[in-house]
Order: structure tokens, then sequence, then C-alpha cells
């Protein structure tokens, strides 16, 4: 990958991380909000159900998290693996894109 | 060990990168848990009924705290890297460490 692209990724690293700092914040607040409240898939569908709202936060949140996880593990594929090249790029980017499609059908089901 | 590893931004490192692992790993099962709920709210029930186990609330501990963990090191290298030198960097490992422990804390405590 040429240096301008790896420049790239490092930069969609650290924005990616700062769109996910707050909403990381959100999801613990929610998380102990959630469990204090006993879990059940009553009380989460309720708070999410037709939420237009949730949809849009948990939908950012999964394709931020996917874009940074995929490029973290290509990082340590790298670092503790010496694993570079096209092969270690291609099956980053299937991570990634793996991440993002099941995030989004699980927005779908506790949204829609 | 050797002593030019044994600093707390050597362990901030490590426990950055572990606890990336360890999430970008759980993801994809968070994912998948939560999408039983496109069956209806019963199987998504079952499956909280099954987290109840002490071995299981004890794993979804450990789940917090490595996001709690990956959030505080991520602001860290963000504070590093953007914000101008301070004396204060020096103390934001233990900041980050602290972080954690009281995110797992409240988790434990709520839970």
């Amino acid at each position: 990958m040429s240096a301008r692209n790896e420049a790239r990724l490092w930069l969609a690293q650290r924005a990616t991380a700062a769109l996910l700092a707050p909403c990381v914040l959100v999801h613990l607040a929610t998380l102990v909000f959630a469990v204090r409240a006993g879990l059940s898939a009553q009380a989460i569908l309720e708070r999410t159900h037709g939420s237009l709202a949730w949809g849009v936060f948990y939908s950012a949140f999964v394709l931020a998290a996917a874009l940074h996880g995929a490029i973290g593990l290509r990082t340590v594929a790298a670092e503790w693996l010496g694993w570079r090249g096209a092969g270690a790029d291609a099956a980053s980017a299937f991570a990634g894109l793996a991440l993002a499609l099941l995030g989004l059908r699980a927005v779908a089901a506790v949204v829609l | 060990m050797r002593p030019a590893r044994n600093h707390p931004g050597w362990w901030a490192f490590i426990v950055h990168r572990l606890s990336g692992v360890g999430l970008a790993l759980f993801l994809p099962a968070h994912f998948l848990v939560l999408g039983l709920a496109l069956g209806g709210a019963a199987a998504l029930d079952e499956f909280l009924r099954w987290s109840e186990r002490p071995l299981v609330k004890a794993a979804e501990w450990g789940l917090v705290m490595l996001l709690a963990a990956h959030f505080a090191g991520g602001v860290r290298i963000l504070a590093l890297e953007f914000l101008p030198w301070r004396e204060w960097h020096k103390a934001l490992a233990a900041v980050a460490a602290a972080f954690a422990l009281a995110a797992g804390l409240v988790f434990a405590l709520a839970r």
C-alpha cells in the first residue's frame, strides 16, 4: 500500500476513534441503566423499537466500529504476526465488511 | 521482563492492543445475539435468561472492562498525538486505568 494510503488509514483510525469515544460513553451509560432496570428483551426493544434517534446512533456506532476494527486488526496482523500486503489488506477489509453487515442487521433487529 | 518494557506507556500499549483484538472477536457474537430479536422477543429473552449464569455474568463484566480500557487507552493516544505536550501527559496512563476500573466497578455494582 502506498504511503499516502497508509496515512489515510492512520487518519481514518483517529477520526473513527473520535466518533467512537462519545458513542462508547453513551453505550456504557446505557448498559448500566439497562442492567439496573433488569435485562429483558421487552425492556430493550421498548427503548429501541421505532426510534429514529437510536437507529441513527447505533448505525453510526456500528459503521465506525467496523472501520476502526478492520484498520486495527490490520495493524495488529502486521505488528504481531508480520502479516502484510494484499492478503492482509483483503482479510482486514473482509473483517470490516462482515462487522458492518452483522452490526447493521443487529441494529435492524432492535430498531425496526 | 526487560526493564525497557516495564513502564506505564508499554503496558498501556499492550492493554490497548489486547482489548482491541478482544473486542473485535466479541463483536460478531454480540451482533448475532442482538439479531435474535429478528425472530421475536422470546428468542432474545431465552439468551438473556442464559446470561444470568454467574460465569456468563463474569464474562460480561470482563467485556465491559475491555470496552472501558480500550476507550480510555484510545483517548490517551488521541491526547498524546493531537494535544500539545503537557506534564499531565505522563499521568494519562494512570487516568486511563482508573477510568476502566471505575467503569468495571459501576457495572459490577449495577449488575
